[in-house]
């Protein structure tokens, strides 16, 4: 639980430098107090955690994972954030002390065992990004961006509280345990309200996570955001929306499998096939990563569809696979635009003769995201099969491995762009910092599909 | 005022259940259908509180103080809300002196 100490501190530390001028300060100060926290985290694993704070949180090994990738990922972005926000605003502080305390938002959304908490943790997070999407006060898209996401989070916040009450009226308590005690102790006469709720549960975090037909938002918020920010909310924030989902299907859930499994269903195919079709027909790259991230959501659906032990493995697998790859793709990105002023897939022709290391990391990216063996997806997406083959949903298996083909054409045309096409243009620059990432990141990619048992293992 | 008290414990749970599920319904409702930002967001405010109503009835009905301090997290959070979203709302109206949200058609849908 320090973790979450540490990072609240950390985001008022922040500021405060922000407010003395200490410009030089908050880049390593920042770095410091996260590596801080995700130490705190990660020495907390196989604690034989118990409920802390009358019931309301549980720091047990899920929570430390999934706030571990989270604290990493978000280390990963900052480091990129290097020379970006100076460019952009001239208050900088504030755009590192709002991302950690999203983060610390997060914490408490992976970390919850009672449902205020989770309302809680949902909205600090939420706040938070609301205000970082529309942070370029002066940029229209900025602005549409921030006034979509926040409406809409808004409404899907009403649904989820809808239902957090009526599971409230029909068991009468908001803790995880007495919840699950309601479903097993009286199986066959489980009221309507508490159907009710759950329905509106799973609206309200559908809307959260931008799974189909709650999706809708999702594609503009991405792409009008600033970049950096796309890549905390597509990746980040993304993992953390699975993780909060996955706790309450896993403790509470469980035993009304057959009646949440058709809609879910129904959502999963349908994110699938919207979220890789509608990527196919993208010219910006930018845009094309928002649709495959709504198309991640689908496969990382998979993991509730076919709840069990195993679930929690490969949604942690699948989404540090997916963070990782979808940072260096970013990050390559924040500099294509930078020199070239555009994020079609046009600006990255011949990019390979002038960078070839960038174009490396990218093209490792692609074929993660893509899930071709020997990366980081091709493994998140074997877990994901895996554990639905034995459940013995073969036609979803089917239908995930034509979007699978589906999504290889996408991600491949900007390999395709880098390599094989040839345009007028001069060395992107690369600081050290970008540097550093891009090797990091597609080092972890490699060495997790090649030794997946690193962290395959897990649980 | 006692009878008042007593008046209200005498209406049945199930009427606090329509009652909200119809005020939520309206709520849903207006952010569907308007498009003034401004109004959309009050229509939110309606289902936030919809929501609020429900829990004090649950909260009275099971005799257990949680629904009511559930409340006072919802009304904490909604003011929070309501500052950020009147700032983005200030932001927009400041660059294009509309608060409608279709003049919010730049990125496409």
């Amino acid at each position: 639980m320090n973790t979450l100490i540490t990072l609240s501190i950390l985001a008022i530390v922040v500021l405060y430098l922000g407010l003395f001028k200490a410009k030089k300060a908050l880049l390593p100060v920042t770095m410091f107090g996260l590596a801080a926290a995700l130490g705190l985290a990660v020495i907390e694993w196989n604690s034989n955690a118990v409920p802390i704070y009358s019931g309301m949180m549980l720091f047990d090994n899920f929570a430390v994972a999934f706030s571990s990738i989270c604290i990493f990922s978000s280390m990963l972005i900052l480091l990129v954030s290097k020379d970006y926000f100076e460019r952009i605003s001239e208050h900088v502080a504030e755009y590192y002390a709002i991302i950690i305390f999203a983060l610390a938002g997060i914490v408490v959304m992976v970390s919850y065992h009672n449902l205020s908490m989770l309302f809680i943790g949902i909205e600090i997070m939420s706040l938070s990004l609301y205000i970082l999407a529309g942070i370029r006060k002066k940029n229209f898209a900025s602005n549409e961006a921030a006034l979509k996401y926040f409406l809409m989070g808004a409404f899907s916040t009403g649904f989820l509280l809808f239902g957090i009450t009526l599971l409230y009226g029909a068991t009468g308590s908001f803790d995880l345990l007495e919840i699950k005690q309601y479903v097993i102790s009286n199986p066959t006469i489980i009221s309507p309200l508490f159907y009710g709720g759950l329905l509106l549960l799973i609206i309200g975090l559908g809307f959260k996570v931008g799974v189909a037909p709650f999706h809708f938002w999702a594609p503009d918020v991405y792409e009008g955001s600033p970049t950096l920010i796309t890549a905390f909310m597509s990746t980040v924030v993304k993992t953390a929306g699975f993780a909060a989902f996955l706790r309450i299907f896993l403790i509470c859930f469980a035993p009304l499998h057959d009646f949440w499994m058709p809609p879910l269903l129904v959502m999963t195919v349908a994110t699938l096939f919207i979220g890789n079709i509608t990527a196919l027909y993208q010219h910006s790259f930018k845009r094309m990563l928002t649709y495959s991230s709504v198309s991640h959501a689908g496969y990382m659906m998979f993991a509730i569809i076919a709840l069990g032990t195993a679930s929690v493995n490969a949604v942690f697998v699948y989404a540090t696979a997916y963070s990782i790859a979808s940072i260096i793709a970013f990050a390559v990105l924040i500099l294509v635009k930078r020199q070239t002023g555009s994020d079609s897939f046009d600006s990255f022709n011949g990019l390979a003769k002038r960078n070839p290391f960038m174009a490396f990391t990218l093209t490792v990216a692609m074929l993660s995201l893509a899930g071709i063996p020997l990366t980081a997806g091709f493994i998140g997406k074997f877990m994901m099969f895996s554990s639905a083959l034995s459940e013995y949903h073969i036609w979803l298996i089917v239908l995930a491995v034509v979007n699978a083909v589906i999504g290889i054409f996408y991600y491949l045309r900007v390999v395709v762009a880098m390599y094989f096409k040839d345009a007028e243009r001069s060395i992107v620059a690369e600081s050290p910092f970008f540097k550093v990432v891009l090797a990091l990141s597609a080092i972890i990619t490699i060495i997790l599909g090649i030794y997946p048992g690193v962290i395959s293992n897990l649980f | 005022m006692e009878n008042v008290t007593q008046a209200m414990q005498g209406v049945p749970l199930n009427h606090y259940i329509l009652l909200s599920a119809i005020v939520f319904a309206i709520g849903v409702m207006g952010v569907l259908i308007r498009r003034n930002a401004i109004i959309i967001f009050m229509s939110v405010e309606l289902m936030l509180n919809a929501v609020n109503l429900l829990l004090t009835a649950f909260s009275v009905h099971h005799n257990d103080a949680s629904g009511q301090v559930f409340v006072f997290f919802i009304m904490a959070l909604a003011a929070a809300e309501v500052a950020v979203g009147l700032a983005i709302i200030v932001m927009i109206y400041r660059n294009t002196h509309s608060t409608d949200i279709d003049v919010l058609n730049k990125l496409k849908w």
